[in-house]
């Protein structure tokens, strides 16, 4: 846990301040109002800096914001409704879209549920595999937070260096599983394919290289001066606000609660490797900044680490063995008339999944991402939900943006790291 | 847990039923004597047709050929029914040195309102409007219960089981 600071930073702000009696919504005051000066500005959906289409109807009186009021539901798809449409193993492919740019994660939790009420044995080849991508998708993620998060404060060659790397984060997707994003590379019981033969080298040379792309970004922002004033001091969120406002990630841990789901509910094979967790106290934009960064060299660690594991398993199975929810091998289906008819129920038919309902909750790295699942006991879904945090967090709107100037509404909204794919679902 | 009418425990997880008219007693309880701080989410579901498909071994149901299930030839046993439509689960999280989950479920007849646990989790707010706004539960004493995902003159509530899916019925011209 890294809270190290050679300078001054702002003061932790303790109290409460979640706007009464609606917790999601700044009102103004009757009196206020009565001024006369209060000027009402629709801010999105449409606009470069909601991250989405995010829209904030805000009331402005002068530059300070006296009112707002988020309104989202412009990306609503339906994702959970067509899931419980679908066969288990077909339903996967929606859960990567959810949150596009932590597809992995969003996979990973469906899979997971399913896994849960099945009892399945998962090998650990696959569970190290998935949680080596899961961290490089969450230094993607992050990258692209920081790559609009600054763009959005006119840091615009931030831009250009982050997605340089999320390039080669996107590479190896690509190169694993035949796909850049919506990779649905995991399926119940394992992976969907080994791993490419190819895949260790060039994650080897991605792990090496990142930290020093890190010292870029450091160099750009970390002591900047425009950045430092935009950032310290605003957008102030205390420890007990962020826990009743449901906040979780980075925002959380930005507000100085030590929380974190890889750690206190070890999943797949986080509860082997060796990392931190980056806890800031001051509950602002900068200390949000920072522990995104912090996040994405510890992620880097965890990588390195899971690459060292996976390449001494060359040769292991990467998927269970369980013919009735697993595909048989596709030369199998060649010389063995059982495996033809497996894998003719399962891709009609779907596996049934045993009646329950079953939560499962994972760190994404927007925070608590959970899926409940409920089964009936035949081959569909009978309810998926997911339990967004960028849903979450775009409640703590209002209580971040108490007193805030209408210049600094972009960079807290930026720094609740919200994906409205995910958000609207 | 005040109010508790049954607890269940299934595949690791806990689910305390309590009663609707008091969740907000046991919501308390829960947050103040036993920890649960944080309100990870809350999730409602439809429990119309329950079980309603017929066992394996007889192709259709007893209403004929279900063609919305292709291929599906019915249940290898019939799930355990559930007592009213709709389930609301709040899932419930201790963020604390002991950290540990559980869920607390009302059942409910269709427009049966449930009280509100704003007061208790601020975060509600939102989670309780999309369940209001897709599955159509009614959250007495929410301070701001309106449609958050969808339009707010949109009809109906999607994610219910008797909500139609499929697309817009298309008019060919020849048929015309």
């Amino acid at each position: 846990v890294a809270v190290t600071s050679d300078r001054q930073r702002a003061p932790i702000y303790e109290g409460t301040r979640i706007p009464q009696p609606i917790p999601t919504m700044l009102r103004v005051s009757q009196e206020l109002r009565e001024t006369g000066d209060v000027m009402t500005v629709n801010f999105g959906p449409n606009h470069p800096s909601t991250h989405g289409v995010l829209r904030l109807i805000v009331d402005l009186f002068g530059e300070d914001v006296v009112g707002l009021e988020a309104v989202v539901g412009y990306l609503h798809t339906g994702f959970e409704k067509n899931m419980e449409q679908k066969t288990w193993w077909k339903a996967i492919t929606y859960s990567p879209r959810i949150d596009y740019l932590s597809f992995q994660n969003n996979e990973l939790v469906f899979v997971l549920a399913a896994e849960k009420l099945l009892a399945m044995e998962v090998p650990e080849k696959a569970q190290w595999m998935r949680t080596c991508l899961c961290e490089l998708n969450r230094i993607h993620s992050h990258l692209v937070w920081l790559a609009t998060a600054a763009l959005e404060l006119g840091a615009i060659s931030m831009f250009w260096y982050c997605f340089r790397e999320r390039e080669t984060v996107l590479d190896l997707f690509e190169l694993v599983a035949g796909f850049r994003m919506h990779t649905r590379y995991f399926q119940v019981g394992g992976l969907a394919e080994d791993i490419p033969r190819g895949f260790f080298p060039e994650a080897h040379k991605f792990v090496d290289w990142f930290p020093h792309a890190l010292d870029d970004y450091e160099a750009m922002l970390s002591r900047n001066r425009i950045w430092l004033e935009r950032t310290e001091g605003i957008g102030l969120l205390s420890a007990d606000d962020a826990i009743a406002l449901g906040q979780s990630g980075p925002v959380l841990r930005a507000s100085g609660v030590d929380w974190d789901l890889r750690k206190v509910e070890p999943y797949l094979a986080y509860g082997t490797v060796d990392f931190d967790v980056p806890v800031y106290p001051q509950g602002d934009v900068y200390a949000r900044f920072r522990v995104h960064m912090d996040e994405m060299l510890q992620s880097n660690r965890i990588v390195a680490q899971c690459l060292d594991r996976l390449e001494a398993m060359e040769g292991q199975p990467w998927t269970s063995d369980d013919r009735k929810v697993v595909l048989p091998p596709r030369e199998e289906l060649h010389t063995s008339m059982e495996s033809l008819i497996h894998h003719f129920k399962i891709v009609t038919e779907g596996y049934r999944v045993p009646e329950g309902e079953v939560y499962v909750a994972v760190e994404s790295p927007r925070g608590e991402l959970a899926c409940y699942v409920a089964s009936d006991g035949g081959p569909r879904p009978w309810r998926v939900k997911f339990r967004a945090p960028s849903f979450a967090a775009l409640e703590a709107t209002a209580t971040c943006m108490s007193d805030a100037l209408i210049a600094d509404m972009i960079a807290i909204v930026g720094s609740l790291d919200t994906v409205m794919g995910e958000v609207d679902r | 847990v005040p109010a508790l009418v049954e607890t269940v425990e299934e595949h690791g997880e806990t689910t305390l039923v309590v009663d609707p008219a008091r969740v907000v007693e046991a919501a308390m309880h829960l947050r103040d004597v036993e920890g649960f701080n944080f309100l990870s989410d809350i999730t409602a579901a439809d429990y119309l047709g329950w079980g309603k498909h017929g066992v394996s071994g007889y192709i259709g149901t007893a209403a004929g050929r279900d063609l919305n299930t292709p291929m599906t030839q019915g249940y290898q046993s019939l799930p355990k029914p559930k007592p009213k439509r709709f389930a609301v689960n709040y899932h419930l999280l201790s963020v604390s040195e002991r950290p540990r989950r559980v869920r607390l479920q009302v059942w409910l007849d269709d427009g049966e309102p449930v009280p509100t646990v704003v007061p208790v989790w601020p975060t509600a707010d939102w989670h309780e409007r999309e369940a209001f706004d897709l599955m159509g539960i009614t959250f007495s004493g929410h301070p701001n219960l309106k449609r958050i995902l969808l339009d707010d003159d949109w009809e109906g509530h999607p994610l219910r089981k008797d909500y139609p899916i499929g697309g817009e019925p298309v008019r060919f011209s020849e048929a015309e």
